[in-house]
């Protein structure tokens, strides 16, 4: 079944993946067309896999999820534009959205009608998400949200966004919060992007100002909003977000690199180092999949994964940059995607709770160290 | 079986007073140790690496990583990988014309060899019966010329002349056994590096400075977080290499080299870190970490460095 489901997809992708890679999905021409190879990729039956077939998913196991991202980063298929919505907002929806949610948002997302940023942090609420300001309060028989949200991923371009608000300010500031879904064209939304490092605009600010959402855009209980995202953090920080089908991709044309220009011994063991973590993080994902496969759970040690990834990640890149030697400034030359994946890779340790947080979590909840 | 089996092991281990143990062999007094090796063999632990035709159990080498981690988890004393992996592999696969391979099974046997350069030196020949040397494919008795100590007070270092030969044109069975030779010394390794998080957590939730555990320190705290993560993901690849020495198939190398480099890398980094967090008192020889420590000291360039092992990754891949 597996080698069957590995062939479809290798197949598919070999007569689809554009030769030319696609524009920035940070860029306006890009993003759409990104939503294009979304779209393609949703009629081939290959945009949800893990999802089931009801929502247009074909009920694959994880370890078949798996497969799948190995052969898509293989192929160098285009980032997936939606990944916010189908990694993060799905799973979070079969977790805790209703039913009537479920039919309204997952054939959308899947098709990517509606593609999905991110709303969690704000300017005083970063790695301390609860402390998290923007408040929803009763009115037109929903919610009125005002307040402002920042790094919003995906924002400058995408339809609709997810995140946390503040809708019982007497509470503990765990409690009263409340997970809420709302459209970026909705009256009273303004969104600015922001420029990052690299120049382009992945990531945007978006200001609210009594926007309206209706009651049935609050998933699971209001004042329930913490537990329902915590649940699916892990999500984030392992499996579903960083699949090591990527790594394991890029380190392959790492050791391409390092042999084509000269094979140095010394850069040679950073090279080899690079090689096996991507290996370690391949077999240690496989052995989580069939651990969750057997009714297991995905606890704290998810932050373990986290940290190791998005380090592999940064030294992977910056391996390739030394090997480029004085080339390696170059952007639009021939090699600059590696100086665009090292730039995506800086983010790594920042984004999806911090290396400082996480390394925080393994001391306290898998170390048992005292707080 | 496996994890039974690691706690079977790691139960009788821990009731053994192996800290005693390893005190007397490093003093020369080699009694209680070789009591320790005899329960050992009672275990079945002598016989996983013996073929069945020989005597022995014809155990997975992934059954062979379960008891060598436990082995190294608690710093036993003696010629680990040569007599438990290396040398009964070798002995499987040229066919010995001696009884060797069933007493080494039954535990009445301890066996080491050198086979440079890989290995340059016959470790713990004083406590073996039997010292094989193999070099260019040849293997033959080995005759101890000098004996060195190791940084590791447990363990010594005999330099060994070729005697009699035992076999020849085996050069395929002489890379297998040091595969399987590094395969163990990885997996004692990542049982050392994890005793050593052990005690440091420990040791950080017990000492109290500026009114707190030390161990409620971000820094302290952030440090053994990443030992974890270090020994979290050597550990996949040291599986990966035993399921690839099971199979013999043409990624064994690599896979066992793999894991040697990241078995070898986590432990060296749990132990820098367990030295740190417990502070003056873990610089002693009395303290039981020093044991742990000198061991992974020892191991770490063991059954081939890590500069040879990551060349043999690049080159296979």
């Amino acid at each position: 079944m597996t080698e069957a489901f590995r062939a479809e997809v290798r197949d598919w992708l070999a007569a689809h993946v554009p030769a030319t890679p696609l524009p920035s999905l940070d860029t306006a021409d890009g993003f759409e067309a990104h939503r294009a190879w979304e779209r393609a990729l949703a009629a081939a039956g290959l945009a949800v896999v893990t999802w089931p077939a009801a929502y247009g998913g074909r009920d694959a196991t994880l370890a078949e999820w798996l497969v799948f991202e190995e052969e898509y980063y293989a192929a160098g298929a285009p980032a997936r534009v939606g990944q916010n919505g189908l990694f993060l907002l799905a799973p979070t929806l079969f977790a805790c959205g209703s039913a009537e949610q479920r039919d309204r948002i997952l054939p959308r997302m899947a098709a990517a009608d509606d593609i999905w940023a991110q709303a969690w942090s704000e300017p005083e609420a970063g790695s301390d998400l609860a402390a998290l300001r923007s408040r929803a309060v009763r009115g037109g028989g929903g919610w009125l949200v005002s307040g402002s949200k920042t790094w919003c991923s995906r924002a400058a371009f995408a339809d609709r966004a997810f995140g946390l608000f503040r809708t019982d300010p007497a509470a503990a500031r765990h409690q009263g919060l409340s997970y809420l879904l709302f459209s970026l064209r909705a009256p009273g939304v303004t969104v600015r992007p922001i420029r990052q490092l690299g120049g382009r605009t992945g990531f945007a600010e978006i200001f609210l100002d009594e926007v309206f959402v209706p009651d049935s855009d609050v998933v699971g209980e209001p004042g329930d909003g913490w537990r329902i995202a915590m649940s699916t953090a892990s999500h984030e920080r392992g499996l579903s977000l960083r699949s090591p089908g990527r790594f394991l991709a890029a380190a392959e044309r790492l050791v391409s690199l390092w042999r084509r220009s000269g094979g140095d011994p010394g850069l040679g063991e950073r090279v080899a180092d690079a090689w096996i973590g991507a290996r370690a993080y391949q077999l240690h994902t496989h052995a989580t999949a069939a651990r969750l496969a057997a009714g297991g759970t995905l606890g704290p040690e998810a932050s373990m994964g986290k940290v190791f990834w998005s380090e592999l990640d940064l030294a992977l890149h910056e391996v390739a940059l030394d090997l480029l030697g004085p080339r390696a400034e170059v952007r639009d030359g021939p090699d600059g995607v590696w100086l665009e994946d090292y730039l995506f890779a800086l983010a790594g340790p920042i984004y999806a709770g911090t290396n400082e947080i996480q390394r925080t979590l393994i001391g306290e909840r898998v170390l048992g160290l005292p707080r | 079986m496996s994890s039974d089996f690691g706690a079977v092991l790691h139960d009788m281990l821990a009731g053994a007073d192996v800290p005693d143990a390893a005190r007397c062999w490093a003093a020369g007094d080699l009694g209680p140790g070789l009591r320790l090796w005899r329960r050992l063999g009672n275990l079945g632990v002598t016989a996983l690496a013996v073929p069945e035709k020989q005597g022995g159990l014809g155990a997975s080498p992934l059954d062979l990583v379960v008891a060598c981690e436990e082995l190294g988890h608690h710093a036993v004393p003696g010629p680990l990988a040569e007599s438990l992996a290396a040398v009964p592999v070798l002995l499987g696969e040229t066919g010995s014309g001696h009884d060797w391979p069933a007493a080494l099974a039954a535990g009445d046997l301890i066996a080491t060899l050198a086979a440079p350069p890989r290995v340059p030196f016959a470790a713990g020949a004083e406590a073996a019966g039997l010292v094989l040397y193999a070099e260019d494919g040849v293997v033959g008795r080995g005759i101890v010329d000098a004996t060195f100590r190791s940084i590791d007070p447990t363990r010594s270092l005999a330099e060994v002349q070729r005697g009699p030969v035992v076999a020849e044109g085996v050069a395929g069975a002489v890379a297998r056994a040091l595969d399987f030779g590094a395969l163990a010394c990885a997996a004692q390794l990542l049982g050392a590096g994890r005793a050593l998080l052990e005690a440091a957590v420990r040791h950080a939730g017990l000492r109290v400075q500026f009114g707190r555990p030390v161990g409620a320190f971000q820094a302290v705290k952030h440090r053994l977080a990443d030992v974890a993560i270090g020994l979290e993901f050597a550990r996949p690849l040291l599986e990966a290499a035993g399921v690839a020495l099971a199979e013999d198939g043409p990624t064994a190398g690599r896979d066992v080299s793999a894991a040697k480099v990241a078995c070898a890398e986590a432990a060296h980094r749990s132990a820098r870190a367990a030295l740190q967090v417990h502070g003056a008192i873990g610089y002693t020889a009395e303290h039981e970490l020093s044991r742990f420590l000198l061991q992974v000291r020892a191991l770490v360039p063991a059954w081939g460095s890590q500069a040879e092992h990551r060349a043999r990754v690049l080159r296979e891949l």
